[in-house]
This record gives structure tokens, sequence and C-alpha cells, in this order.
């Protein structure tokens, strides 16, 4: 491979979509949003080129309504929004984890409530998107924290859904959705892709949601034989609504099941100097980047800290912080938002380290120098 | 799908058409009987439909096409005993 | 045509359970089978119908049949199915929407549907009320009339969904009731055939809600009336509009021929191949 042009200077949002044309998506629908717009005109480009769709939707409902439509007819599908637009998603992607149908929302987050602040980066959606859609419901979220993994994550965003048949979000900053770096990006035939299994029986005896041994059933696509049903509301194996106690709770629990089941692999983290650290931040997306730098300040000043980077916000992987709870004295969360993944860490925690959260709010960030003075503050 | 309904077979002589009412499915709701242009349909008393006067049957299908639950059957050429195809198996 | 218990036999899921939830006399069953016995006279295989509905009293209709079903949610049925017919074009796919789900609710995706013309067959089964939630006025309650959320009366004006349809660019509009059995059979017949996004609108009862606050009788009552006000189209021409006043002129209302959404896109991805194999370097 010729190194020098693997090499391209790229901004997340394009990163997001190369990932999603690298893992197989064929069909995007989607609504303008700053700042996640990129996503959309890239995409009405590039998927005709590769014999894929694109549409533009009339609104944010019914963009994920087509994706979940594309989908079930075999198509992997992806949309790009923005808060205000991700609030309208809610109801179809409740729709979409009940009725297990494989797709993925690109979130880059912009600062809210309501319009907010459409050009300032934030992270005040992490909450709504564990908890967004009304009802228990399985969310997977995938946060990025560099350009790469902008591409790397939105890839194994598809293949995620693809294998547990389940909505993926991935929950991008504007930093990282805007910002320009030089990557490398694999070829093509680097990228894994996952596809769904379909199923391989005979159309009489295909249970849609079976639960097999992997708790996910084969996802069989509308116009391939096997004539089945797709609803919202709750269902039984063959995909009936039922208002059975027992079928209702297998369908409920059914769905947590599977994502439990593949837990340890859904949650990406990674471990920078944490070997013999006695203090920890916990960071994610833009977030990560000031912390890194501070962590070489902290470093240098003697102070044994390390860094948790979340790449995985739900499931929140719980046990990179129980691994190192023994041996941390403080926890720093920095982000932007009122204080969302320091709630969970404070849980995991149970009273074991000291927590602090650093937030911001007001459309710019936390930059590294103010976390070097909160750590040192904590570490007095 | 209810597989045992209730079928009034009725002696139609075979140049009749053939008139079933699916006693499990109807809902009693009148449409057959006050839409059928002959009048060969009655409301009982107690809220079944009965063929009341199967000769007069002229298989225009109107009872079927209107019918809400899919609870009545007019076959044209019924022709004894082996007429059942159609019918819920 | 085929026989009430052929038509069982044939196209309904032997695993539900039946009868259906719909009230007695309810025109939601009729138009259904009407729709079956359409796409049965077109001998159209099972595999290849993608059968879509919304929420609500009419939403419910998929889950009997025999074919691709997919329930959604309220108001959404059309953006659905547009992601659908343009992941599968070999699918003929139909839409079964009340009129509070197509156009409350959903009356954003009707109009752009319509205006996209991407071929999918919508049937609104305008039954005036929200018969699901127990009766509150829909857009399409009449003026004056009663309703559970408005009992002295709607003081709102309802929509034409026929008009509303034709003004947002639908392709093929026709009009029924669920009297006219066999004209809603042809109607139908049509709309499937049709290139384009084709609606059909089909006057209907719900005697449980609307019949009953509105005083206007059982399910015959309502059927009557609409024998009486129904006019054809080829009537209705010829008729000045006072005499057409509370009438409703049924038939193919409007039939066109424009590009059809999935074929023009094909023509997209064309260009876009041949753009991207002209580049120099181009073959990414
Ligand atoms: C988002 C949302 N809002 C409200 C409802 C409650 N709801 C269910 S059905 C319905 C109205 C149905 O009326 P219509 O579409 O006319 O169909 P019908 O029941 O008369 O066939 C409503 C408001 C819902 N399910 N979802
Ligand atoms: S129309 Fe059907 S449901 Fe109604 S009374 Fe007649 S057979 Fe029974
Ligand atoms: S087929 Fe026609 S004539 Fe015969 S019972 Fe039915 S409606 Fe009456
Ligand atoms: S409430 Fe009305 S629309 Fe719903 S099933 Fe009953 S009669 Fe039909």
């Amino acid at each position: 491979m010729n190194k020098k042009s693997s090499y391209q200077l790229m901004q997340g949002n394009e990163a997001a979509a190369e990932g999603a044309l690298a893992a197989g998506v064929s069909f995007f629908a989607g609504y303008p949003i700053t700042p996640s717009t990129e996503i959309a005109e890239i995409l009405a480009d590039r998927l005709p080129a590769n014999g894929g769709k694109f549409i533009q939707m009339e609104d944010e409902i019914g963009s994920i309504a087509a994706i979940i439509g594309a989908s079930i007819g075999g198509c992997k599908a992806l949309t790009a929004t923005s808060g205000p637009g991700f609030s309208l998603m809610q109801e179809n992607l409740g729709f979409a984890c009940l009725a297990e149908i494989p797709l993925v929302i690109v979130n880059v987050m912009r600062g809210g409530p309501s319009t907010g602040m459409p050009t300032s980066p934030s992270q005040g959606d992490v909450m709504q998107a564990r908890w967004g859609t009304h009802g228990d419901h399985p969310i997977i979220v995938l946060t990025p924290s560099s350009v790469e993994e902008a591409f790397h994550y939105t890839v194994k965003a598809v293949n995620f859904a693809e294998k547990y048949r389940n909505p993926v979000i991935v929950l991008m900053d504007e930093v990282i959705g805007h910002m320009r770096a030089r990557v490398s990006l694999p070829p093509e035939s680097m990228v894994e892709r996952v596809n769904r299994v379909q199923p391989n029986m005979p159309p009489e005896w295909y249970l849609p949601y079976e639960r097999s041994a992997t708790g996910v059933a084969p996802m069989a696509s509308f116009g391939d034989g096997y004539r089945y049903h797709v609803t919202g509301l709750v269902h039984d194996a063959k995909g009936f609504p039922t208002a059975n106690p027992n079928e209702s709770r297998d369908n409920i629990r059914g769905l947590f099941t599977k994502i439990e089941r593949g837990f340890r692999e859904l949650c990406i983290v990674d471990y920078e100097q944490m070997d013999d650290a006695e203090h920890a931040i916990v960071a994610y997306g833009c977030m990560v980047l000031s912390a890194r730098s501070a962590l070489e300040q902290l470093r240098s000043s003697g102070r044994k800290v390390g860094l948790i980077k979340l790449g995985t916000l739900w499931p929140f992987p719980r046990f990179a912080l129980e691994h190192y709870l023994p041996q941390l004295k403080t926890i720093l969360v920095p982000e932007l938002n009122m204080g969302q993944i320091y709630r969970e860490v404070l849980r995991v925690n149970a009273g074991k380290a000291v927590i602090e959260k650093l937030n911001r709010v007001n459309g710019t960030i936390i930059t590294p120098n103010e976390i070097v003075k909160t750590v040192k503050g904590m570490t007095r | 799908m209810t597989q045992t309904s209730k079928t009034q077979n009725l002696p139609t002589p075979n140049n009749h058409p053939r008139i079933t009412i699916f006693s499990d499915w109807c809902k009693s709701c009148g449409i057959c009987v006050a839409f059928c242009p002959k009048e060969v349909l009655a409301m009982t008393a107690d809220h079944e439909v009965l063929v009341k006067a199967p000769e007069k049957c002229i298989a225009c299908h109107m009872c079927e096409l209107r019918c809400p639950d899919f609870a009545i059957n007019v076959e044209e050429h019924a022709t004894g005993p082996d007429s059942q195809k159609g019918e819920l198996q | 045509m085929i026989s009430n218990s052929q038509l069982v036999n044939k196209y309904f899921r032997h695993n539900k359970k039946f009868p259906h939830i719909w009230c007695p006399g309810c025109g939601i069953g009729t138009i259904l089978g009407n729709m079956l016995r359409a796409i049965d006279a077109l001998a159209l295989d099972k595999n290849d119908i993608a059968f879509v509905s919304g929420i609500g009293c009419t939403g419910r209709a998929p889950v009997y049949v025999d074919f691709n079903t997919l329930h959604t949610t309220h108001g959404r049925a059309l953006p659905f199915a547009t992601g659908l017919k343009l992941a599968r074009p070999e699918l003929k796919v139909l839409v079964a929407t009340g009129d509070g789900d197509a156009t409350a609710i959903g009356g954003n995706h009707l109009i752009h549907a319509c205006r996209r013309n991407i071929d999918i067959t919508t049937i609104i089964f305008n039954n005036y009320i929200y018969g699901m939630t127990g009766g509150q006025y829909s857009p399409t309650t009449p003026h004056g009339d009663k309703a559970s959320t408005c009992k002295l009366g709607n003081i709102e004006r309802p929509f034409n969904i026929s008009q509303l349809v034709e003004a947002a660019g639908a392709t093929f509009v026709g009009r029924t009731t669920s009297y006219h059995t066999l004209q809603l059979q042809n109607i139908i017949k049509k709309a499937i055939l049709h290139k384009g996004f084709s609606v059909v609108e089909v006057i209907t009862h719900c005697p449980t809600t609307y019949g009953r606050i509105n005083k206007k009788g059982n399910a015959v009552d309502m059927l009557k009336w609409q024998k009486e006000v129904a006019i054809d189209k080829s009537r209705a021409d010829k008729m000045e509009p006072k005499e057409l006043e509370g009438k409703i002129v049924t038939g193919i209302l409007i039939e066109k021929q424009l590009p059809e959404f999935c074929e023009q896109y094909d023509n997209i991805i064309e260009a876009a191949q041949n753009l991207k194999n002209s580049k120099p370097g181009g073959s990414k």
C-alpha cells in the first residue's frame, strides 16, 4: 500500500460518512441540520455512485422512519442529525428497538436544549441517547474522540447494529465533527463488515423474534419470501402482538439479554497511563483531547494521573472503572454538560474514591489548563 | 383463526347458490340482510342471520362483499356434497 | 370473483384470532376484503406485496393478512413505506391509514409523498373521527358535527382529502365508499397498477364513535347515507356546483403520468456512476 496517498486531511463528519460507506451502508435518509449536514451532503454524492440510495425527507421523523423501512428491505441504513432532529427521532427510535431493526444514527451534538447553540460544541445528549425514547429499551452508544475514530466507530456502529439487530447511536460532538485532521484510513478490503444473519429455514419455520443462542434471531428482508409481521406493539416470537404476560416479559427482557450477552464486545474503552495511576480522568469525545494534554502536564509535575477514555457510553462500561477503583484516590469527569456521565461514574464508584466533575455549558470547551488546575486541587 | 365455525348447512337444490354463514365470525351487524336485493336473508330474534329464501338468491355477492367480518359465503355452482371446497379447512 | 372462504384461505394468517378486533358493522373489514379482492384479481404474488399501516383501528389491518406486513407508528406509515420502496422497488407497497393518521399527525408525510410521486398505493380509511382513541374529532370531522372533544359541535373546517392530495401532486386520486364495493375494488386495482403515488380515499363509517355521538344510526344506516351522498364523477361532471352540495363525488378523480421517484433515482445512480468512472482516479 502506498503510505503517502493513504493519508488524507478530513473532518470528523467526513470520516463518519467514509466509515458508513466502508461498512456497507447503502441507504441514507436525513434532514439538514448543523453541525451534521456535511454527512448528508457527502452521502448524497457518494451513495448513488456506489449504487446506494439517498433521500432527503421532510423532517427527522420521516428520516428515521425511512431508514427503518429500508433496513427492513435489507439495506444497511444510516441517518445523521443533531439535537433538535435527534429529539424528533425518539419515537421511531423506540420502534426500532422493540422491532429489532438494525440502523445507525449519527448525532453530532450541539448546545441545547431547544435550538440552543447550533454551532457550538456540547455533550448534552448523553442521557437522551440512553433514555430519549419512552419505555425500557436497550441502546448502544459509541462516542469517537478523534477524526480517525469517527471513521472506525461508524464502521463498528454499523456492524453492531447488524449483529445485534439494534439501533446504534454514534454520539459525536461538534469539535470532533468539524475538526480537520490528517488521517490514514484502511483500504475498504481491510474493513471488517458484519452482515445481519438471514434465515435459511423454510418460511413456515421462521420465527423472526425467536431468541437463539446468541439472543438474536435471523432477520429476513421483506420480499425474500418470509412474509412476516413487524410491529411496534409488544409481540411474541412470531412478531404478532400479544397481551400475554409471559410473552410480553420475554419480549422486553429478551431485548436486554442480547445486549448483556454482548456486553464485553460492545464496550470500547482505552486506558492511558493507568497502570500506576492514583488519580484518573474519565473522558470521552473532545474532552479526551483536553484531558490528554492535561495528563502530560500533570505527569511531568509528578502526579500519578491516568486517563480512562470511553469509546462506548451505553451500555456503560462499568468494569473499566471497577478494575481501577482499588488503586484510585480521585476521579475527575470533565464534560460539556451539567454532569451526565459523572452520575454514572458516581453510581459505579459507590463511595470508594473522591469524584469531582468539571462542567461547561456555555458553548466553549474545557481547556487542558482548567483540567490541570482542578486535578491539582484534588490531589493536593 | 377459529377452525370450527358452525355452518348452517342448508338443503340447497343444485341449481341455487349455496349460502353459508360462519356464525362464529358473524357479529350480527345486519348489513348483509339490509342490502340483499332479493330479501334472501333475515335476522332472527337471537341476532342470527337466517337464510330465509335461498331459492331467491341471484348470487350478486353483495352480502359477501359488504360483510365486514368475512362471515358469509355465496357459492354459485353448488354441486351437492362435494361443494365444500371453498370452506374453511 | 373469489369467494369469502377462498379469500380467507388464501390471504389470511391462519394463526391469527378471528373474528377480528373491529366493532360490529365497522367498515374497515369491508375495505380490507375488497382490497384483497383487487389484489387477487391482479394475480399478484403474496411475496411481492408489502402492506404498511400506521396506528389506529385502520392500522390493525395488516396483521391479519399473509403479506410482508409492517405496523408502524402513528402517522408515519408513509415514510416507512418510502424507505422500504426505495430499498425494494420491486415490491408493491400498499399503505392503510386512517383520516387522523394520514392527515393530522401524518399530514406532512402525506403531502410530501404526493409531491415525490413515489410508487406507493395509499388507502385512506376516512371515517371522520379518531376511532381507536374513542371518538375525538379529526381533520375530516365535518364542521358542526360532534365528537368527544367537541361535544357542542366542531368549529374547525374539515379537509377534503382528495382535493388535498390532488393539490399536493398525487398522480392518481380515487374516491369511493365502503358501500360501493365493486367500485372500491376497481379503483384499488387501478391505483396499484398506476406508476406513481396513488391515493384511494374511502368514505367509511365508525358506528361506535362517530355514528353514535352524531345520531347517525347503526352501520346499516350509515351505509345508506354513503349510498345517497355518493355521485359518480361521470354524472357529477355534468352537474352544477349547487346541485353537488352535500354530495361526495366518487370515481377516479385524477390520473396522470409523471416521472416516478424510484425510476428517476435509478437515473441518478447511472449518472453518478458515469461521473465517477469518467473522473481520473475516480474508481474509489
Ligand atoms: C404519537 C401518538 N399520538 C397519539 C396516539 C394515540 N392514537 C392512537 S390511534 C389515534 C387516532 C386514530 O384515528 P384515525 O387515524 O382516524 O384512525 P381510526 O382509528 O379512526 O381508524 C390516536 C390519536 C398514538 N398512538 N401515538
Ligand atoms: S354482514 Fe356479516 S357480520 Fe354482518 S350480519 Fe351479515 S354475516 Fe354477520
Ligand atoms: S348473493 Fe345477493 S341475492 Fe344472494 S343472498 Fe347475497 S345479497 Fe342476497
Ligand atoms: S371504533 Fe369505530 S373505527 Fe374502530 S373498530 Fe370500532 S367502529 Fe371501527
